[in-house]
């Protein structure tokens, strides 16, 4: 049987979807099966991060109403050995399928795969309420902002209500040099507000606007910082204990001599 | 009023206990006595009795006192050996907020705690968080929330928090916000009272002084 995990935030733009994409990807890339669901209906984006929009020929609103069986609305990404996804309609909108209708078609879903990741669209309405009736974990997204913090602490405090016991929490683009010049909040604030398990950082990395354009989840790309870190939220997932890699990393050999010098 | 109904006489081994009324008017209560002791004037002759009075919930000044006493010394041989009143309660209206209620956990944004009495939160208030309260809130843990105290009114409650940090402040009908009335960077524990109708922040070690509670200790 496999797990189902929403990844969801409240606010809208902090890179539910990315991150979505990338640890799908992710996992599949570390040999899991592995199927995502978009839930946001009526602005599916899952389908165009991942390069796979105009192979879709079924979506999950056609499932849920019986036009078609789950297994025709599966889009496999050619890419990988064991990877899916079911998109959302575009044309209807959240108040379409309900909750049970969700639940019943990830149920459907879990023999067949070891992860399912559901994209949940921004906000804490219907929408939300759909994506999180079939997950069991749940992953929120947030940035180091204010807003993305409050709200996220919001959707915490409704899935507690709803019987996730402990919510995973991903910083998303964090940047080193704002938060060293006290611009930028601090994981170490971020964590002490939300408390809940850290389970991943993700630098700022220009890399990832680039792949969200191309249809090329970011982790692909072995260069970027970002991969290297949905990778890491992707062994961390799977059991594995990751240390949380520093985040002024990118040392190069002259600031490491800069900073021999005590100039760094 | 019936006369028994508000004086009881009971004979002990030491003497006479008077059991007063606490409900009836004082004035009513001594003239009752008055017309007690005439009644029954001669079976209070003879030796010295010890009478103890009690005034059940009643409490009375020292002037009274001397006015109840008066009229037992009009009998010869009564001896007023003392005059007591049961142990003051807090008063009806507060009974509710007597009791201290504890609760574990976060307030996240967008969840609201009421409660009728005080409340000790062990856990956090975060922005957007919201406890209301009758009597006073106690959160061990980061205030970074709204707390409202003594919501039906009592501006004698107050506002304490391990990490003072909240969005808005309220008392009785007091609302605060900081940092623009005040402003809290200290790492020490604080509370938030009302300071004649303004809000005020001082070291959590100086609400001792602030209660005026008397501490009894044990030994010397």
């Amino acid at each position: 049987m496999g797990e189902a995990i929403v990844v969801t935030s409240g606010k809208g733009g902090v890179g539910k979807t990315t991150t979505s994409a990338n640890l799908g990807t992710a996992l599949a890339i570390l040999g899991q099966k592995v199927c995502m669901i978009d839930t946001d209906i009526g602005l599916r984006n899952l389908d165009v991060v991942m390069g796979l929009e105009n192979r879709i020929v079924y979506d999950l609103i056609d499932v849920a109403e019986g036009r078609c069986r789950v297994n025709q609305a599966l889009i496999k990404d050619k890419r990988f050995d064991e990877l899916y996804l079911l998109p959302a309609a575009q044309t209807k909108d959240k108040n379409d399928i309900s909750p049970d209708q969700v639940r019943q078609i990830v149920e459907s879903l879990k023999p067949d795969f070891d992860y399912i990741i559901i994209d949940c669209p921004a906000g804490i309405e219907q929408g939300f309420r759909n994506a999180i009736a079939g997950a069991s974990q749940a992953i929120i997204v947030t940035t180091p902002e204010n807003a993305a913090v409050r709200d996220a602490d919001r959707v915490i405090g409704l899935l507690e209500k709803s019987n996730f016991p402990s919510p995973k929490l991903v910083i998303n683009r964090i940047r080193p040099g704002l938060v060293r010049s006290g611009d930028m909040l601090e994981v170490d604030d971020i964590c002490q507000v939300l408390a809940i398990d850290l389970i991943g950082i993700v630098p700022d990395d220009e890399s990832v606007i680039k792949a969200s354009n191309s249809g090329e989840p970011t982790v692909m790309n072995v260069n970027s910082r970002a991969a290297l870190a949905y990778r890491n939220i992707a062994r961390r997932i799977l059991g594995e204990t990751v240390p949380l890699s520093h985040l002024d990393e990118k040392s190069g050999m002259f600031s490491k001599v800069k900073k021999f010098l005590g100039m760094g | 009023m019936t006369g028994k109904s508000i004086i009881t006489i009971k004979g002990v081994k030491e003497g006479l206990v008077f059991q007063l009324d606490d409900q009836c008017d004082f004035v009513e209560l001594l003239d009752e006595l008055s017309a007690k002791l005439d009644k029954h004037g001669q079976q209070f002759n003879g030796p010295i009795v010890h009478i103890f009075i009690k005034l059940g919930a009643r409490q009375l000044s020292e002037e009274d006192k001397e006015r109840l006493k008066a009229i037992l010394r009009k009998q010869g041989n009564l001896l007023v050996q003392s005059i007591e009143s049961d142990p003051p309660e807090a008063d009806p209206d507060a009974k509710p907020a007597a009791h201290l209620h504890t609760m574990t956990g976060i307030i996240r944004s967008g969840q609201t705690v009421e409660y009728e009495g005080h409340l000790l939160l062990i856990g956090d208030v975060n922005p957007g968080g919201t406890i209301r309260c009758s009597g006073d809130v106690y959160v061990l843990g980061a205030l970074r929330g709204s707390v409202h105290a003594g919501t039906q009114g009592n501006a004698e409650a107050i506002i304490a928090a391990s990490l003072m940090r909240p969005t808005q402040l309220r008392i009785a009908d007091i609302i605060s916000r900081p940092p623009d009335e005040w402003a809290s960077a200290e790492p020490w524990m604080e509370y938030a009272f009302l300071n004649e109708g303004k809000m005020s922040i001082d070291k959590l070690s100086g609400l001792g002084r602030h209660r005026k509670e008397v501490m009894l200790f044990k030994g010397v």
